[in-house]
């Protein structure tokens, strides 16, 4: 018997886009309130999870045709980069640095170059935790 | 006055707890047990709501969000399992 998944469909389509703005809310609060990168991730890896439920494998790859292990690859890269950026400016490495853009449309805005770490490891964290439970989900 | 009342809200919210971890653990079938603990997922929200109240802080709001979505990710993934015996289908057209 072929089961109809309607509600949680309907609800998953509504709710994914709630629980990334959330987990975005969390990556960027991380500085001046609980939060950062590792929640953040682990939220929207959760929301990716919830749409891995509601549809299937296939179509989910459909919809982000992303490699998961490229993901991490990237993290990584972007962790390090900040950290060798400290390096041309003849300071130890990993230090880092901020300053005040006026921006068009945000106005006065502090920027950190710990966000680009932050970054890193968002990225990281949803690649790891995706390619475990596609691995473990995988059929064969 | 004000703390009292939290307190024995509190209290309350700790009592019902205790009766779900009974249906919890005394529950004959498996959907029971899935039932009460999403209704532990609940109960646990309210209380971290009422020890922020009573701590004065406002640091433990994203908890609740997160508890939130957790449970219901959880209870999703039990239910799909407990239906289909599987949680994540390669390919639902098959």
């Amino acid at each position: 018997m072929k089961t109809n998944d309607i509600i949680l469909q309907t609800v998953t389509k509504i709710t994914v886009f709630v629980i990334i703005l959330f987990s975005i809310h969390l990556f960027f609060a991380g500085h001046y309130y609980p939060g950062g990168g590792f929640v953040g991730g682990l939220m929207t890896s959760g929301a990716i999870v919830l749409l891995l439920l509601a549809f299937d494998m296939k179509t989910v790859a459909n919809v982000l045709p992303i490699d998961y292990k490229h993901l991490i690859g990237l993290g990584l890269l972007f962790a390090v980069g900040t950290g060798l950026g400290g390096l041309l400016f003849d300071v130890p490495f990993l230090t880092h640095a901020f300053t005040s853009v006026n921006l068009p449309l945000l106005g006065e805005t502090s920027l950190h170059t710990a966000v680009l770490f932050d970054t890193g490891v968002f990225l990281v964290v949803i690649g790891v935790t995706m390619t475990i439970i596609q691995t473990i989900g995988e059929d064969e | 006055m004000f703390n009292v009342v939290m307190q024995l809200s509190l209290l309350f919210i700790s009592l019902s707890m205790l009766g779900l971890i009974y249906r919890l653990i005394k529950g004959p079938s498996v959907p029971d047990r899935v039932v009460a603990l999403d209704a532990i997922g609940i109960n646990l929200v309210a209380i971290i709501a009422i020890v922020s109240i009573i701590l004065r802080t406002s640091a433990f709001l994203e908890v609740i969000l997160l508890i939130g979505i957790l449970a219901f990710i959880g209870t999703v993934a039990f239910s799909k399992y407990l239906e289909k015996g599987v949680i994540i289908e390669s390919d639902r057209d098959l």
